[in-house]
C-alpha cells in the first residue's frame, strides 16, 4: 500500500506548485481572453471570441516579425555555438570545465543588465562606433541601435549559451572510436564530420533550437532596449496591452495565439526532423 | 614504346620472382607520450614482419604496448621513431583513411545512426565503388557472416555476437590487404567467444587476408594464430609459433604468461653434451638441455609444464629429472587432477594428471611424493636451447 502511494507523494509538491502557478493562471487567462469591458467598469465574461480575430488582425506584422527574429536569431546561434561546442568537446582537453564555466558566466549577471550594457556598446558615440567614425571608416550618422541588426544581435547574444550547452553534451557523447572507424573506412576528415559527427550531434542541435527559438520569439526585453518603433515584437505588444492599455482580454488573446502558434511550430519541426531518428540517436 | 614503359615491364616480373614482400613490416618502432613533463614509452622498439595471409597475434597483458603497436599499423598513432611498411611501401606518415588496412575495434565502434547495410557499405561508398558492385559485395559479405535478412537493423537492436559480425563484415567487405582486430571477442561470453574463434579462423581461410590479432587471452592466441608475438612492457619477448611459445618459452615472462608453468632455479653442477645437471637436494637431480653459453657453476632457471610431470610414491629411474615434495592441495578438475606440490627447495610446482584410465587420485594432501619428467620436456630459460 505504502509503495503505491510513495511515487505520488514525490510529485505532490511540484504538482501542486504547477497547479497553483501554471494551470490556474492559464485557465484564468483563457477565461479573460473571451471577456469584454474595461479596467474601470470591470470585465465581463461574454465568450467574445472576436478578441482573437481582432488581436491577430491588428498585430499580424508583429507576429510575423517575432517569428522572423526568432528564426534569424536561432540560425545565428547555431552558426556561432556549433564551432564553440565542437572546440570545447574535442580540442579543449583538460580545460573543458573552465571553458564551459566561461560560457555560463554571463548568467551571473541579470538578463536586463546584460542587454543594457549592449546598449552602451552599440551607442552612436559609444566605444565601438565612435573610434571607427573618428578614423572615417564609418559615416558620422551611422547607427546600430534601433535597428533589426541590434535586436537580432542582442537576442543571439543572450541565448547563445542555451545552444552551446546541448550541442556540447551531444558532441561529448560521440564515441571517438566511431570517428576513428570512419577514418579507417577511407572517410576524409570532411566525410567523417558530415556523415558521423554531425548526424550524431543533431539531437543536441534539436534541443538547442527548442531552448532558443521559443524564448527568442516571445522576448520583449531586447526589442524594447535595443530596438526602435519599427522593431516591436509581439512580446512588447502583450506587455503594452497588459500594463499600459490595461486591455487584459486583448493581451490574453495575444498570449494564447502565440502559445498555440509555437506549439504547432514545434510539433511540425519535430515531425519534419524525424523525432524517431533524433530520439534513437539520443537514446544511444 | 617509351623508356619508362620498358622499365616498368622489366621491373614487374622481377619483383614477383624474389621472395614475397611481407604484408606488414615494423622497423624499430617507438611510441613515446609526453605526460606531466615526463616521457613515457608505450612501445620501446618493435621490429617484426608479418607475412601475406598469416594469422598473426600480438599477445600480452594490458599496458604491454600491443594495442598501441596495432594503432600505429592502422595509422591512428604516429610512431615517435621507426618505420611502418605495408607491402614494402613506407606508410609511416600516411593517414588511416589512405592505408589499405581495416580494423575491427574492441567495442565494435559501429555507426549507431546507420543500419547494418549502411554500416557495411560505408567503406565502399567512400571509395566510390559503383552502387551495383556495392550491392553485390555487401550482400555476399553479409552472407559470409550469416547476417542476411538483418540489413535494416540498427546496431542497438542486435546482440553482442551479431554486432561483432557486423564489425567484421564492415572491415572485410573492403577486401583490405590486412585486417587488424583489437581484442574483438573481449566483450563476448565464453561460449560465444569460442564459437567466434572458430568462425574467425574459417573466415580467414576463406578470404585469405592477413589477420593481425591483438589479445590478452593466451588460449585465444594459441588456438588461432600461425605466429604469436608475446609482448611485455613495450617490447616483444618472443616471436614464434604457438607450439614453440608454449613448449619453449624464451623468457621467464613468457613462461609465466603462457599457461601454467613451473620454475626452478639452481646452479649447474656439471655441463656436458648440451645437458646441464642441476643439483637440488639429496637424491634429487634435474637434467636440462642447455646452450653453449651455460658454464659450470652458472645460475640456471628451468621451466617445465605441469602436464609433463609424473607424480609417484616410488623413487623414479635415474635417467629422468626427479625432485621431492609434499602435496599441499589436490583439485579434481574433471578431465584431470591438479596437484600443488611444495618442493623441498621451496618452489611450488603445479602438476596435472590426466584421468585417462581411472579417476583415482595418486596422492593425498600432506603426502610426500616424487615428481619426475623427461629432461627434453624442460627448458633452461635465458640461454636459448636447441634440441
Amino acid at each position: 500500500m505504502r509503495q503505491k502511494i510513495a511515487p505520488y507523494l514525490l510529485i505532490l509538491p511540484g504538482g501542486l506548485w504547477l497547479l497553483c502557478f501554471l494551470v490556474v493562471p492559464l485557465v484564468f487567462m483563457a477565461s479573460v481572453s473571451t471577456q469584454e469591458g474595461d479596467v474601470v467598469n470591470g470585465f465581463v465574461q461574454t465568450f467574445h471570441l472576436a478578441n482573437f480575430g481582432n488581436a491577430l488582425g491588428e498585430y499580424k506584422t508583429q507576429f510575423l516579425r517575432s517569428a522572423g527574429y526568432g528564426l534569424a536569431g536561432t540560425a545565428l546561434t547555431i552558426l556561432l555555438a556549433y564551432p564553440v561546442a565542437y572546440w570545447i568537446a574535442f580540442k579543449a582537453g583538460a580545460r573543458k570545465s573552465t571553458y564551459l564555466l566561461l560560457v555560463l558566466l554571463p548568467f551571473f549577471v541579470s538578463f536586463v543588465l546584460r542587454t543594457v550594457s549592449w546598449k552602451f556598446l552599440l551607442a552612436d558615440d559609444g566605444i565601438l562606433l565612435q573610434p571607427l567614425k573618428d578614423v572615417g571608416l564609418l559615416p558620422a550618422d551611422f547607427h546600430v541601435l534601433q535597428t533589426t541588426v541590434a535586436v537580432i544581435g542582442g537576442l543571439t547574444y543572450n541565448y547563445l549559451p542555451f545552444m552551446v550547452l546541448p550541442i556540447y553534451v551531444a558532441l561529448e557523447r560521440v564515441d571517438p572510436r566511431v570517428v576513428e572507424a570512419a577514418q579507417d573506412l577511407y572517410a576524409t576528415r570532411r566525410d567523417s564530420f558530415l556523415r558521423i559527427v554531425l548526424p550524431l550531434s543533431l539531437p543536441g542541435v534539436f534541443a538547442g533550437v527548442l531552448m532558443t527559438f521559443v524564448p527568442m520569439t516571445a522576448d520583449y526585453v531586447n526589442a524594447s532596449i535595443l530596438g526602435g518603433p519599427a522593431n516591436t515584437m509581439i512580446g512588447n505588444i502583450i506587455q503594452t496591452e497588459y500594463l499600459v492599455n490595461n486591455d487584459y482580454p486583448a493581451g490574453a488573446a495575444l498570449s494564447f495565439i502565440l502559445m498555440a502558434a509555437m506549439l504547432i511550430g514545434i510539433f511540425a519541426y519535430a515531425k519534419a526532423l524525424g523525432t524517431e531518428n533524433v530520439l534513437e540517436a539520443a537514446a544511444r | 614504346m617509351t623508356d619508362i614503359q620498358a622499365g616498368k615491364e622489366a621491373a614487374a616480373p622481377a619483383a614477383s620472382d624474389i621472395s614475397p614482400v611481407p604484408a606488414i613490416e615494423l622497423d624499430g618502432v617507438v611510441k613515446e607520450y609526453h605526460a606531466h613533463g615526463e616521457v613515457v614509452q608505450a612501445v620501446k622498439g618493435v621490429s617484426l614482419s608479418i607475412a601475406e595471409g598469416e594469422f598473426f597475434s600480438m599477445l600480452g597483458p594490458s599496458g604491454c604496448g600491443k594495442t598501441t603497436t596495432m594503432r600505429m599499423i592502422a595509422g591512428f598513432e604516429d610512431p615517435s621513431r621507426g618505420t611502418v611498411r605495408l607491402h614494402g611501401q613506407d606508410v609511416t606518415n600516411v593517414p588511416p583513411n589512405r592505408r589499405d588496412v581495416n580494423m575491427v575495434f574492441q567495442s565494435y565502434a559501429l555507426f549507431p545512426h546507420m543500419n547494418v547495410w549502411e554500416n557495411v557499405a560505408f567503406g565502399l561508398r567512400r571509395k566510390r565503388v559503383p552502387e551495383a558492385e556495392i550491392k553485390r559485395r555487401v550482400g555476399e559479405m553479409l552472407e559470409i557472416v550469416d547476417l542476411t535478412g538483418r540489413e535494416n537493423r540498427r546496431p542497438r537492436q542486435m546482440s553482442g555476437g551479431q554486432q561483432q559480425r557486423v564489425a567484421l563484415a564492415r572491415a572485410l567487405v573492403n577486401n583490405p590487404r590486412a585486417l587488424l582486430l583489437d581484442e574483438p571477442l573481449g566483450a563476448l561470453d565464453l561460449k560465444l567467444r569460442q564459437a567466434m574463434q572458430m568462425e574467425l579462423k574459417r573466415i580467414q581461410r576463406e578470404v585469405g587476408i592477413t589477420f593481425v590479432y591483438v589479445t590478452h587471452d593466451q588460449n585465444e592466441a594459441l588456438t588461432m594464430s600461425d605466429r604469436i608475438a608475446v609482448m611485455n612492457d613495450g617490447l616483444v619477448e618472443q616471436l614464434a609459433g604457438p607450439r614453440e611459445i608454449y613448449e619453449r618459452p624464451a623468457t621467464t615472462f613468457v613462461a609465466g604468461f603462457i599457461g601454467t608453468s613451473n620454475l626452478l632455479s639452481g646452479t649447474a653442477a656439471q655441463v656436458s653434451g648440451g645437458t646441464a645437471v642441476i643439483r637440488v637436494g639429496d637424491g634429487e637431480r634435474v637434467l636440462v638441455p642447455v646452450g653453449d653459453r651455460t658454464r659450470e657453476g652458472g645460475q640456471v632457471e628451468v621451466t617445465v609444464r605441469p602436464e609433463k610431470i609424473r607424480i609417484s610414491h616410488e623413487q623414479p629411474d635415474a635417467d629422468v629429472s626427479a625432485v621431492r615434495g609434499v602435496v599441499s592441495e589436490v583439485v579434481y578438475l574433471g578431465t584431470y587432477n591438479s596437484y600443488a606440490v611444495n618442493l623441498a627447495s621451496g618452489a611450488e610446482f603445479t602438476v596435472f594428471e590426466q584421468n585417462a584410465r581411472d579417476s583415482s587420485i595418486t596422492a593425498e594432501r600432506g603426502e610426500s611424493v616424487w615428481l619426475s619428467w623427461q629432461p627434453q620436456h624442460s627448458y633452461a630459460i635465458g640461454s636459448r636451447t636447441t634440441s
